[in-house]
């Protein structure tokens, strides 16, 4: 029983990962940035859900509020620093994202306080459901869930609607999409909207399974979800569904194995250098949705 | 001058030491890495179990030098098998590794650090000469390898290192060489500062400090000693400057980044030299 209970923890902080890293793969596999600012949308989106629920007392207005500021920003953010920065080196467009995170850490230490803010009332922190004798707190089901639900719909809107494919079209090759009537703005505007719509809706989720957010939140997340991406095999959505469900899993494995000698990043970090030093390519196939 | 300054500029030329180290491996080899802070930890560590046990200062950071050294040529034996992007999220990962390590680590403390170094003896000026002295000794170590044979085969690895070995280049060894020279010379810098604050934690070793180093080789101009010099000075005295702006400084931190990528994306050795095509077109 135990070692079930150490794998449902591992799936549930895999599902975490993987509403992170999926914004980032996404722009990762069409603008090849690696987009570190994302984890400031992921704080924004907490930030703005427990506002939003504190002041009206509802969570079913909360999502939506961080999902539309979440949006908002992420396309800025894409608008006013990731476009024209587009024809330099990769690195370039990183620390210019790095300059984002450090702006909005910074902006909501201002705004909401350096100790954060809790929740004034969260009906689920507390609730927990017995589900064969292994016992879940109501917002771990809800991540689960939420994480399934939100990779479905992504995958069916990449594999069967327009612009998905068309999504898919200029990760492969922009210059024959855009020959092909593709509008890559377009695409990648739509991209942004996606990715930072998902990491807003984990921002309010998570915040609700720690009842609290804080200016540095998205930061542990931040640079689990670069080496989720890479582990994933750089663009690879599933690779990167699949590895962040193994590196949720073998850290909760991990943490009790050699919990004495190795904290859970350097666990994360073995894994990740192990695996790549196996498939210098990541898990994913290449080009694979 | 005030004990302020003095370690300001302590500060600025570790900080010189480490950017210049960096660049070395990134910026002439073309290998990003986002863990250098774990060579800079390495060398801050073994310096200061050498200083505990009673070695003197000079020998315990060449000694942590070649420490850091040797293990940078294994991490960099990943560079031979992972590229690019992958390439800096393993070296990431062994920043991770490192930190990890050392906090459970009871024999170099774990949480709690390292504390009581002995002090090296030649005082605040002294130490401050040191490091100066030794910062100076990078930059014209790292301006010559950039204009000797060795420095050109980097340059070729880094622009492309398949072209690189179809022109006879042992690109796997010069790669190494990147990684050991940048590798020992963080060490050395990590040295420096044990000898400086005399009391070490394992946070000081952070990805933080990493993307920091990072930043000053982006910021000064990736490739360009003179340039890094600069950033890691800006760098580490921005802060300093801005201290009157209490909260918001690290929002202009932030800003700061943001505007040098925007302005000049090939760092400040970029702008200046876009200065004088600029002035050289007027006259």
């Amino acid at each position: 029983m135990y070692y079930i209970d150490l794998l449902v923890t591992g799936i549930i902080n895999g599902c975490m990962y993987a509403l992170m890293a999926m914004g980032l793969t996404m722009v990762y596999g069409l603008l090849r940035i690696l987009h570190i600012a994302h984890a400031a949308i992921f704080t924004l989106g907490a930030f703005i859900g427990i506002v939003v629920a504190n002041a009206t007392g509802s969570l079913w207005l909360a999502f939506p509020a961080a999902i539309l500021l979440s949006v908002l920003v992420g396309i800025l953010i894409y608008r006013l620093i990731y476009q024209p920065l587009l024809k330099h080196p990769p690195f370039v467009a990183l620390i210019a994202s790095l300059g984002v995170l450090l702006i909005m850490e910074d902006g909501f230490r201002i705004a909401f306080g350096e100790n954060g803010i809790p929740f004034r009332y969260n009906p689920y922190s507390l609730a927990t459901k017995n589900i064969f004798g292994i016992v879940l707190n109501e917002t771990q089901i809800a991540l689960v869930l939420t994480t399934a639900v939100l990779l479905g719909l992504l995958y069916i809107f990449l594999e069967r609607t327009r612009i998905g494919i068309a999504w898919r079209a200029t990760e492969a090759n922009p210059r024959m999409a855009t020959s092909f009537g593709v509008n890559v703005l377009t695409v990648r505007y739509t991209n942004f909207a996606i990715g930072s719509a998902i990491a807003g809706i984990a921002g309010v989720l998570v915040a609700l399974l720690n009842n609290f957010v804080e200016p540095s939140f998205g930061a542990v997340v931040s640079y689990k979800a670069l080496a989720i991406i890479v582990l994933g095999g750089l663009g690879s959505t599933r690779g990167a569904l699949i590895a962040s469900l193994l590196l949720g899993v073998a850290e909760s494995f991990g943490t009790v194995a050699v919990g004495d000698y190795l904290d859970r990043d350097a666990i994360a970090a073995i894994v990740l250098i192990v695996i790549l030093m196996i498939r210098p390519q990541g898990l994913g196939v290449k080009g694979g949705a | 001058m005030s004990s302020y300054i003095v370690g300001l500029v302590t500060i600025a030329g570790i900080n010189i030491i480490l950017a210049l180290s960096l660049n070395i491996i990134t910026g002439f080899c073309g290998q990003v890495s986002l863990g250098h802070a774990a060579f800079y930890g390495i060398g801050a560590y073994a310096t200061a179990l050498l200083l505990l046990a009673g070695v003197p200062l000079l020998f315990a950071l060449l000694l942590s030098a070649i420490i850091a050294g040797t293990v940078g040529v294994a991490v960099g034996l990943a560079s031979l098998r992972v590229k690019d992007d992958f390439l800096a999220i393993t070296t990431m990962a062994v920043g991770f590794l490192f930190l990890g390590v050392v906090r459970k680590l009871s024999v170099v403390g774990g949480e709690l650090g390292l504390s009581g170094i002995p002090a090296s003896g030649f005082g605040e000026g002294g130490d401050a000469v040191l490091v100066l002295a030794t910062a100076a000794l990078t930059a014209a170590f790292s301006f010559y390898l950039g204009r000797n044979w060795t420095g050109f085969a980097f340059q070729a690895v880094a622009s492309d290192d398949d072209a690189a070995r179809a022109i006879g280049i042992n690109v796997g060894r010069y790669k190494l060489v990147a990684f050991g020279i940048g590798t020992a010379l963080a060490g050395f810098a990590g040295g420096l500062y044990t000898n400086f604050v005399r009391f070490i934690v394992p946070d000081t070793f952070g990805f933080g400090v990493s993307v920091l180093a990072l930043c000053m080789v982006v910021v000064g101009g990736i490739g360009s000693t003179f340039g890094v010099i600069c950033g890691a000075i800006l760098l580490t005295l921005f802060p300093e400057i801005f201290r009157f702006a209490g909260d918001y400084r690290l929002l202009l931190y932030g800003v700061l980044l943001i505007v040098v990528m925007m302005f000049g994306p090939s760092g400040l050795s970029g702008l200046a030299t876009s200065l004088f095509r600029l002035r050289g077109a007027r006259t």
